[in-house]
């Protein structure tokens, strides 16, 4: 029968995963309870749900501390998240729908590390950071570097996700998130992203363009970035779009062809550049 | 690993796995049929129950995780033998088909009417929220229509 721990604080967790490196670590288990009933059950389980060390929202003087046990229905109702990290609410209202929300975190997220997480083309477009721990100590991972692969990161056997630093962009940088799927609510994303965009008026001074869904982990389109660089909006779509052209090689799969998601991609990334 | 929880307003107790999914001990376990199983994935709502509060997909929870949590089954929406307004509503509008999804669907509506989330909306942004709100529940005969005016007629008897 598989052991279950509910740890009464973060010390107590990260003790229990530097001794069980082979137990399932979840919090609202809406990824790892899909069809459990038809997969083997793990050895040991250590509850996160609702650990208060990792259920918490700080607004700090130039960005905000996400707590990994946050969900995505406290995401998007959080007014300061609202407010400055738009991208970031707007994915949470789009994931999965009410009940998905519910129990889904940003841990889960980060950590699941899917190439159509919805939360992480947002992360990287705002350029958080995360901060982990094990019993060895907390440190931090800016989170462009997080994925190595198709559903792996740099967390280390022993460690625990515990926030995300999420930069505030400032009064000059225009942010976006834009889902594409077959509708909605709970499909799966066919091209998701998110952009910041600094301007001086109406010219691109520097920009962060990620997306998910068409690559095997999230990622930033460099040949995006550096092409909008001195280019007015409008134009920039133009550059973004035939950057983007030659940049990526979406996959080909069930739920959609290379060519739709390389189209839908381009679309996406010039939208992100117009004349608003 | 024995579970404790408090069930439909009773402390229940049950002797199971902890990696059994909530739904599972539900049906099986407990004998309460009412919530339904459709995808076992969290696409269809049709296993939504109430825990601490929230309207979550019982097929994505995991037994253990509901020692000492508070729950609600579509068997205890009802007082007695005076109904939800929800379910009032869901009879008089007939916003039922095959049924197969209505427990889960008179949950999540119930968590919506109760917590308020169409307050101070009128009738079109409530419908249009409604739509929102039970996008994670979903009929396949194609009924919404008669359901999101169950909803609506709820929400407006319960803040009168």
């Amino acid at each position: 029968m598989t052991t279950y721990l509910r740890p009464r604080d973060l010390d107590e967790g990260l003790h229990a995963r530097a001794e069980h490196a082979d137990w399932t670590v979840l919090a609202g288990g809406t990824d790892l309870l899909v069809n459990a009933n038809h997969r083997a059950a793990p050895v040991g389980m250590i509850d996160l749900w609702r650990l208060a060390d990792l259920c918490f929202v700080r607004v700090e003087k130039t960005s905000v501390a996400i707590g990994a046990g946050t969900t995505w229905t406290e995401v998007e109702r959080h007014p300061a998240i609202r407010a400055k990290l738009a991208p970031l609410a707007l994915a949470a209202r789009e994931i999965g729908a009410l009940q998905i929300q519910a129990r889904g975190t940003l841990g889960g997220n980060v950590g699941t590390s899917s190439p159509v997480g919805d939360s992480l083309p947002a992360l990287l477009a705002l350029d958080a950071e995360l901060e982990v721990a094990s019993v060895r100590g907390h440190r931090r991972v800016p989170y462009r570097e997080w994925c190595t692969g198709y559903r792996t990161t740099h967390l280390a056997a022993d460690e625990l996700i515990i926030a995300a630093h999420v930069p505030v962009p400032d009064a000059t940088t225009r942010t976006s998130w834009r889902k594409v799927g077959t509708r909605r609510a709970q499909s799966i994303s066919k091209v998701m992203g998110a952009a910041a965009i600094t301007l001086d008026g109406d010219v691109v001074v520097s920009a962060r363009v990620a997306l998910g869904a068409i690559a095997n982990r999230p990622i930033r389109i460099t040949a995006v970035e550096d092409a909008v660089r001195g280019q007015r909006l409008g134009v920039a779509g133009d550059a973004a779009r035939a950057a983007l052209r030659g940049a990526i090689q979406p996959i080909d799969d069930v739920r959609s062809t290379a060519t739709y998601r390389r189209e839908v991609a381009e679309n996406l990334v010039a939208r992100f550049f117009s004349v608003s | 690993m024995n579970v404790t929880l408090e069930l439909n307003g009773e402390t229940r107790e049950v002797e199971v796995t902890p990696w059994k999914r909530l739904l599972d001990v539900l049906r099986e376990d407990l004998r309460l049929t009412g919530t339904k199983e459709g995808c076992g994935e969290g696409e269809c709502g049709a296993c939504t129950v109430i825990l601490d509060g929230e309207a979550v997909n019982s097929c994505l929870v995991a037994i253990g995780q509901c020692h000492g949590r508070q729950l609600t089954t579509v068997e205890g929406l009802a007082h007695g033998e005076v109904l939800h307004a929800v379910q009032r509503a869901l009879v008089a509008c007939g916003g039922a088909q095959c049924g197969i999804c209505t427990p889960g669907i008179a949950m999540c509506a119930s968590h919506v009417v109760d917590r308020g989330l169409l307050a101070g909306a009128d009738d079109v942004t409530a419908r249009a929220k409604v739509r929102e709100l039970l996008a994670g529940n979903i009929c396949r005969c194609t009924g919404y229509q008669l359901i999101v005016d169950a909803i609506i007629v709820a929400a407006r008897e319960v803040t009168r």
